[in-house]
């Protein structure tokens, strides 16, 4: 695929759109976690603009590949990707996180097409994915499985034993994407947990990495349509990234894990992200 | 029960192909057969919990009929918010399977005396929990778990349980057994201890008490209809199970009498304390130093029920 074509706009749009949905929705809902989405727009956006084998019109068909969000806080951002995809009315993003609300404020399936697996507690994702990969190969379908996983939740134990066995099964249907933002729940990643050498662990672990910038659309997709990274292995994208990337006021700090924004932090989030408020 | 449920799951990953066996590195002289004839179906997941049953879970999500297998705590307290969230609350067509439910590893210690499975594993939505008496309703369970479409937990005893059961039963999930007809007290049993809820009838039954059992094979959804005959038709209703008195089969009737019943029933847990047993054993050993031999539930029984006569008959007076 030709780098920078029509699409590749549109996948810059819809990283814009993603940025704009999630704020608005977790303004009106005085919710967290907008750092978390921000982190990860740009993947979610190569992911679903031109990665995923997925119908919007099929949301279950027995060969799409399947995108398990890890991080389920950030789910914000992986419904506004869908619902800009179609896979749901985009007015169920109205009522996100609010009394009686569909869409939660951690991922959840129930009754909301395109979401595979609910999470919300770390170190779920990995191993489910595990799962659907490993049968997926058993069973000789072509589906690709994704995982979006934290760094964060790069602490939990389940995480490492999901990758040791997906090393060993020689997943190669298989893709882990760290949003490695380097900032976690209560401070930077290197003074809480330090994960370092972290690529060097996936590989020891059985995987090929292969380390790009999270935010360099052309790169997440040179990387995404040549897959698997290593032939027979497993892919682990340890995507840098900045926690709260797109606006300037809430790059790489930590309050923006929690802050929700107000009516002025919104202006301005919405001016520099070139959209209406 | 650990014999009768491998040939019950053989038969059936002849019969279905969607069956699948994931074990957490446990299960050494029983798991070999499956995995040498079905080995597409059969995972070692390792000793990694927490990994195996996300992993159960997505096959399951996948269109699988997924069985996981270890000992003891060890598939549903190590990896509890699993069973939770990945199974349960994606309703996955997990089956989670325990050998050594209660003191059947009495003498390896607490770490591996399952004696609050039921009660933990009773309180997650959407989970069925089924605890076969013997051999016979192992064979049944299995069969019945395989065809419920959602998370199921079923402890097993250990190996070499004696039939209880001399004739074919229909075993149905949530329908209780009646072993024996009894219309002076109802005693219900869950899991291995039917073969002493047996031997303590046939002792009331010499001493004139006249014991109806019911082998209650599943505690979650709980066999309602069959309580409530019990009570009306015996009048003092005792449960018994090799598992911590809180929270169990004994917890589980308890609510339901206690929410249902405006009068009094005579009604009698029988279980192990809530606290971590400070000796070692054989099953038999602890099973009778916790006063859950046959002889003990005889006394206990008596005794509440005289208690419960002197007491009626004093308000008559």
């Amino acid at each position: 695929m030709t780098a920078m074509s029509l699409g590749c706009e549109e996948t810059v749009a819809l990283a814009k759109k993603i940025r704009v949905q999630t704020a608005r929705m977790i303004h009106r809902a005085k919710s967290s976690h907008l750092g978390s989405a921000y982190s990860m727009a740009d993947l979610l956006a190569v992911l679903y603009g031109r990665i995923l084998r997925i119908d919007p019109k099929n949301p279950e068909g027995a060969e799409r590949d399947r995108f398990v969000l890890s991080k389920g806080h950030a789910c914000a951002a992986l419904y506004a990707v869908l619902a800009e995809r179609g896979f749901f009315p985009k007015e169920w993003l109205e009522d996100f996180y609010q009394d009686g609300a569909k869409l939660a404020g951690h991922a959840t399936h129930v009754g909301v097409p395109g979401v595979e697996v609910s999470t919300g507690s770390l170190g779920h994702g990995l191993p489910i994915a595990c799962g659907m990969a490993l049968t997926g190969k058993r069973d000789g379908r072509g589906y690709r499985v994704f995982a979006m996983l934290s760094d964060g939740e790069c602490d939990e134990g389940s995480t490492w034993e999901a990758a040791m066995f997906a090393g060993h099964h020689r997943l190669d249907n298989l893709i882990a994407i760290v949003d490695y933002n380097k900032i976690q729940s209560l401070g930077k990643v290197k003074d809480v947990l330090d994960l370092e050498p972290f690529a060097e662990k996936w590989s020891a672990f059985g995987w090929g990495v292969r380390e790009i910038d999270g935010h360099d659309l052309v790169q997440i997709e040179e990387t995404l349509e040549n897959l698997p990274a290593v032939a027979n292995k497993p892919t682990c994208v340890v995507a840098h990234t900045v926690k709260g990337k797109g606006v300037s006021f809430m790059e790489n700090k930590v309050l923006w894990h929690y802050r929700s924004p107000d009516r002025e932090e919104m202006s301005k989030a919405m001016a520099e992200l070139g959209a209406e408020e | 029960m650990r014999g009768a449920f491998f040939s019950a799951l053989l038969e059936l990953a002849e019969r279905d192909e969607r069956v699948h066996l994931v074990v957490g590195d446990l299960g050494f002289g029983v798991i070999e057969e499956f995995a040498r004839r079905f080995p597409n179906r059969f995972l070692n997941a390792g000793v990694a919990e927490q990994n195996m049953t996300g992993i159960a879970a997505g096959m399951a999500l996948s269109g699988k009929i997924v069985f996981t297998y270890s000992i003891a705590n060890f598939p549903i307290l190590r990896c509890l918010e699993q069973v939770r969230n990945d199974v349960c609350y994606h309703n996955a067509n997990v089956k989670i399977v325990a050998v050594g439910g209660g003191l059947a590893y009495g003498a390896l210690g607490a770490t591996h005396h399952a004696t609050e499975d039921l009660a933990i594993l009773r309180s997650l939505p959407q989970m069925m929990v089924v605890a076969p008496g013997d051999p016979v309703e192992t064979e049944g369970a299995t069969r019945a778990v395989a065809a419920h479409a959602g998370p199921c937990y079923l402890r097993l005893g250990r190996a070499g349980e004696a039939r209880v059961h001399r004739t074919p039963i229909d075993f149905v999930l949530g329908k209780a057994i009646e072993m024996r007809e009894g219309r002076d007290a109802t005693l219900i049993s869950t899991g291995g201890m039917l073969v002493t809820a047996m031997q303590a009838a046939d002792l009331l039954c010499e001493a004139g008490v006249q014991t109806r059992v019911l082998s209650m094979h599943t505690v979650r959804p709980l066999d309602t209809v069959a309580i409530e005959s019990a009570v009306r038709e015996t009048g003092a209703v005792f449960t018994l199970e090799e598992h911590s008195v809180v929270g169990g089969l004994g917890g589980a009737v308890a609510e339901f009498l206690a929410e249902n019943w405006d009068t009094p029933v005579v009604f009698k847990r029988f279980g192990l304390p809530s606290e971590f047993s400070c000796f070692v054993g054989s099953q038999e050993y602890m099973r009778a130093r916790h006063g859950l031999a046959a002889e003990a539930v005889v006394l206990g029984i008596r005794a509440k029920m005289e208690k419960a006569q002197s007491l009626t008959a004093v308000a008559k007076v």
